[in-house]
């Protein structure tokens, strides 16, 4: 079966800051076409893993393998390149340009510009940016966002701003997005509205890996569950083996309960 | 947000360009003006470049007046040392500054804030100590004469007017070619990295790219506009290239507003005029005048003048709206 | 005429480079009181140098002050300067973006050269030394009375700083903003005062510096922007925000530079000093001294 196809594997990967480790050989397998929540206490090495798969920080050791092609030693751009695409825990809209303008960034990885071609605006040059201005209309019809794509991007309120950070995302076609606490910040019918869209970026075909706190959500829309705890995998399965597994239970209790 | 710049204003802009000695030669206060505008227009496209560098990519640079002190230079000594063809001189000059730019560029970009602008400053010191010192090639303190004029296709670039028309005309298409560029994905991802790297990055921009090309199109720029200063003038010394006049090009673009493209223009017009005309019998309160230009603009009118027509938009939908509440 | 030996001259420009070196080090102390609390490098640090020097001239050759009532008016009256510098053109900025910050301390700098340009004019001017000028010969080497001036002021300040930031609760409270503005607001700090008062200190130390180096190499308006360059190389050499580091980068700095006016070329010796300091940014942006965790955990 295509589905049970790994798209992503992640082996013996170690990342330290200093004495501080960060993550310490979380080892596991991303399906094609699931979504895989990380979930985990504060300071479990979520976002790192997320820095680590994107090309932001360079591991230590281990081996991170995308369409079994190693993507390690890779910048951020190359990594954009080859199909990997994210979002920020902190919102990072280009906040100096309109709604569209920052979908129309997210297909920055299938243009081959260079001032040359942009300053002589050459007819090939032209035609791309005008394909590239449609298809990022469809992408916002598709978050829902179409109505204000001339809006200075920093008047959305924080809700739009992240799914149009999505929209972004899904902007350069990828394989796999990385989706980095989608739902925080967000009120219940906002957060409802980003994992129907996180529904329906599967349905296209793009697996999605995405870090969140917000429970319900996780339960909700997740096929698969990594569970870390001081950078270390302590769990993975269906969101109901997970509810059940008791060093789950235990390592969010410890943390005061904080999340559970 | 970046307006989207119409053809109409840039038909408009070139219609003031040519008009402009015309009027001004039947009005005899400002008869001399066309030579100050030379002047302008050779400060013009540094700032465009600048303002693509700093407006939109977000870069510091606070060493500029150096590339513009390398195309002057290497101008002067090819066309004086080894008789060389000044058109051969100023593309020479281009392509060794533009060298320079990415030797120098390379690893100043990675470097952020702080960091970057002492470090433009930094080399702006030392290219302006080399060109006091290394008597033998510069003539040190005292310049160089004889530099050539300009020929074009055997008409000699001798006149006010003519000059004029030349380095107009090569800030038109520069105009054009820079905001061809803002106006497309490439633009697209410069202020993407002003706004945020990270996000710039992980949608597929190579952040270093971009920024060596802009700070080497920038520097390319800068050393033209030397050339021509260099071809205009007959003659060149250091003084002309210094810290101050790399701090006057920040003024330049502050005051006009670097955010927009048209903001190099109305800048570098408005204090080359400051420069040789308003501030020329006030010699002594010239760096006070140009500090407090740069404070109260920085305080005041941070998105500068060209930004002015923003605010009033602004201004005015915020009344009409109250007012129909 | 007695020969000089090689040795004797070598000692000779490492006094000269020591002492240079102070001001370089107090210039990077300057630079490191405002970054601490503020995350900024003001550009104008130099101008504090040069008013410092000027004002002490104005003050004790023009109007026949006391040296020591004279000191101590010219470290006020900048320190003052200093103060007004963050009430009037750093807090009113309403996007502070490091960008918008680099262009308003230039822009002070600019303010603040042209007013002593205005002022003083184009002229250098001299200050008396404080102990005389009848040099010391030690080792083959000639050494002015000020020069031990310069070294101990340097000490001085540097034992009077490190007791206020360590045993004063105004010290303690500026270094909480400098490790953490929002936590120290929580407590009930003044952070605004804080700055305020940072840019005073550092417009203090600078005047110091000014008053002291003014009989060695004369002081004139446009003396702060080299100065400014130059400490910053000392900040950037020892690791930005480092107090021991200032002292050590500039001390090296000024030794360097001397070195190379002596041995290689006078009229290189500024661009050999700013090649350093950009081999250091280059190659070990985190300082010689400093280290990386550091330097990435800053926000730049």
């Amino acid at each position: 079966m295509e589905a049970d196809k790994g798209i992503l594997k992640i082996s013996e990967l170690v990342m330290a800051f200093g004495g501080l480790m960060a993550l310490y050989k979380p080892d596991f397998v991303i399906r094609q076409g699931t979504i895989t929540a990380v979930i985990g206490p504060n300071g479990a090495g979520k976002t790192t893993l997320f820095n680590v798969i994107t090309g932001f920080l360079t591991p230590n050791e281990g081996t991170i393998h995308f369409r079994d092609q190693s993507i390690i030693n890779l910048k951020p751009h190359e990594i954009a390149g080859l199909g990997i695409s994210r979002t920020f825990q902190t919102v990072e809209i280009f906040e100096n340009m309109t709604v569209l303008e920052n979908v129309m960034l997210g297909f920055h990885t299938k243009l081959r510009s260079s001032f040359i071609s942009s300053g002589f605006q050459l007819p090939l040059t032209r035609r791309k940016e005008k394909e590239i201005k449609s298809k990022a209309m469809d992408i916002l019809k598709f978050i829902g966002l179409s109505g204000k794509w001339n809006e200075p991007a920093d008047s959305l309120p924080l809700g739009e701003q992240k799914v149009l950070e999505i929209g972004r995302a899904l902007a350069s076609d990828p394989a796999l997005i990385c989706l980095d606490e989608p739902a925080a910040g967000l009120n219940e019918t906002e957060s409802h509205l980003a994992s129907s869209l996180i529904m329906a970026i599967k349905e296209k075909g793009v697996t999605v890996v995405l870090v969140e706190h917000d429970m319900k959500v996780v339960m909700d829309i997740s096929d698969e569950v990594l569970v870390l705890n001081y950078g270390q995998k302590i769990a993975y399965g269906t969101p109901e083996e997970i509810k059940n597994d008791p060093k789950v239970i235990e390592a969010y209790l410890g943390d005061d309960g904080a999340y559970a | 947000m970046m307006l989207r710049i119409s053809k109409y204003s840039i038909f408009f802009f070139a219609l003031i360009i040519i008009l402009f000695p015309r009027i001004a030669s039947n009005i005899s206060a400002i008869e001399h003006y066309p030579d100050i505008m030379i002047f302008a227009g050779i400060y013009c496209l540094i700032t465009i470049g600048l303002s693509l560098l700093m407006g939109y990519a977000g870069q510091i640079s606070l060493g500029h007046g150096a590339f513009y002190g390398i195309g002057a230079y290497i101008s002067a000594i090819l066309t004086t040392r080894f008789g060389w063809n000044p058109w051969s001189c100023m593309v020479i000059g281009a392509v060794i500054t533009s060298i320079v730019a990415f030797v120098v560029g390379a690893p100043s970009l990675k470097l952020k804030g702080h960091y970057l602008a002492m470090a433009t400053l930094a080399f702006g010191v030392i290219v302006f100590i080399i060109f006091n010192e290394e008597i033998e090639w510069t003539g040190g303190p005292d310049g160089m004469t004889g530099i050539s004029g300009l020929t074009l296709f055997g008409f000699p670039l001798n006149t006010v007017e003519r000059y004029y028309y030349f380095v107009w005309g090569i800030v038109l298409a520069v105009f054009i070619f820079t905001v061809n560029i803002i106006q497309s994905g490439s633009g697209r991802a410069l202020r993407a990295i002003h706004s945020s790297e990270a996000a710039a990055m992980a949608m597929g921009v190579d952040v270093s790219r971009y920024k060596i090309m802009v700070f080497t199109y920038s520097a390319a720029l800068a050393s033209v506009a030397g050339s021509l200063y260099a071809h205009y003038l007959n003659f060149v010394n250091p003084s002309s290239f210094d810290i101050f006049f790399s701090i006057k090009l920040l003024i330049m673009i502050a005051l006009g507003g670097m955010h927009y493209i048209w903001g190099a223009i109305i800048g570098a017009v408005i204090i080359t005029f400051l420069n040789y005309e308003w501030l020329h019998y006030f010699e002594e309160l010239e760096i006070l005048v140009y500090g407090a230009i740069l404070l109260i603009v920085t305080i005041f009118l941070p998105q500068g003048l060209a930004g002015i027509p923003a605010i009033v938009k602004h201004w005015f939908r915020r009344t009409l709206s109250d007012g129909s509440r | 005429m007695e020969q000089i030996s090689i040795a004797g001259q070598l000692f000779q420009y490492l006094i000269t480079g020591i002492t240079v070196g102070s001001i370089y080090a107090m210039v990077a102390i300057g630079f490191n009181i405002i970054y601490d609390v503020t995350d900024i490098i003001n550009f104008a640090q130099g101008e504090f140098v040069m008013l410092g020097g000027l004002t002490m001239v104005l003050f004790h050759v023009s109007f026949q002050i006391p040296i020591i009532i004279a000191f101590i008016l010219t470290v006020m009256g900048v320190t003052l300067i200093g103060i007004l510098v963050d009430r009037l053109a750093i807090r009113p900025i309403r996007q502070p973006s490091v960008l918008t910050l680099i262009i308003a301390t230039i822009a002070v700098s600019f303010v603040i050269r042209g007013a002593a340009m205005f002022f003083w004019g184009k002229n250098p001017f001299d200050l008396p030394a404080f102990s005389g000028r009848n040099p010391i010969t030690f080792y083959g080497a000639v050494i002015q009375p000020q020069y031990f001036w310069v070294v101990g002021f340097l000490i001085v300040v540097v034992i009077v700083l490190s007791i206020f930031f360590d045993k004063t609760i105004t010290g303690k409270a500026m270094k909480a903003c400098a490790d953490n503005a929002d936590a120290a607001r929580l407590v009930g700090i003044n952070v605004n005062q804080m700055i305020m008062l940072s840019f005073a200190l550092s417009a203090g130390v600078g005047a110091v510096a000014g008053i002291i180096i003014t009989p060695i190499s004369l002081m004139e308006y446009d003396r702060g922007a080299m100065l400014a360059v130059k400490g910053f190389g000392a900040v950037i050499l020892g690791g930005l925000g480092s107090f021991p580091g200032a002292i050590i980068g500039g001390l090296i700095l000024g030794i360097i530079e001397s070195l190379v006016a002596g041995l290689i070329s006078s009229g290189y010796k500024d661009a050999f000093a700013l090649v350093v300091l950009l081999c250091v940014l280059f190659f070990k942006p985190s300082g010689i001294l400093g280290n990386i965790e550091i330097s990435k955990i800053k926000r730049f």
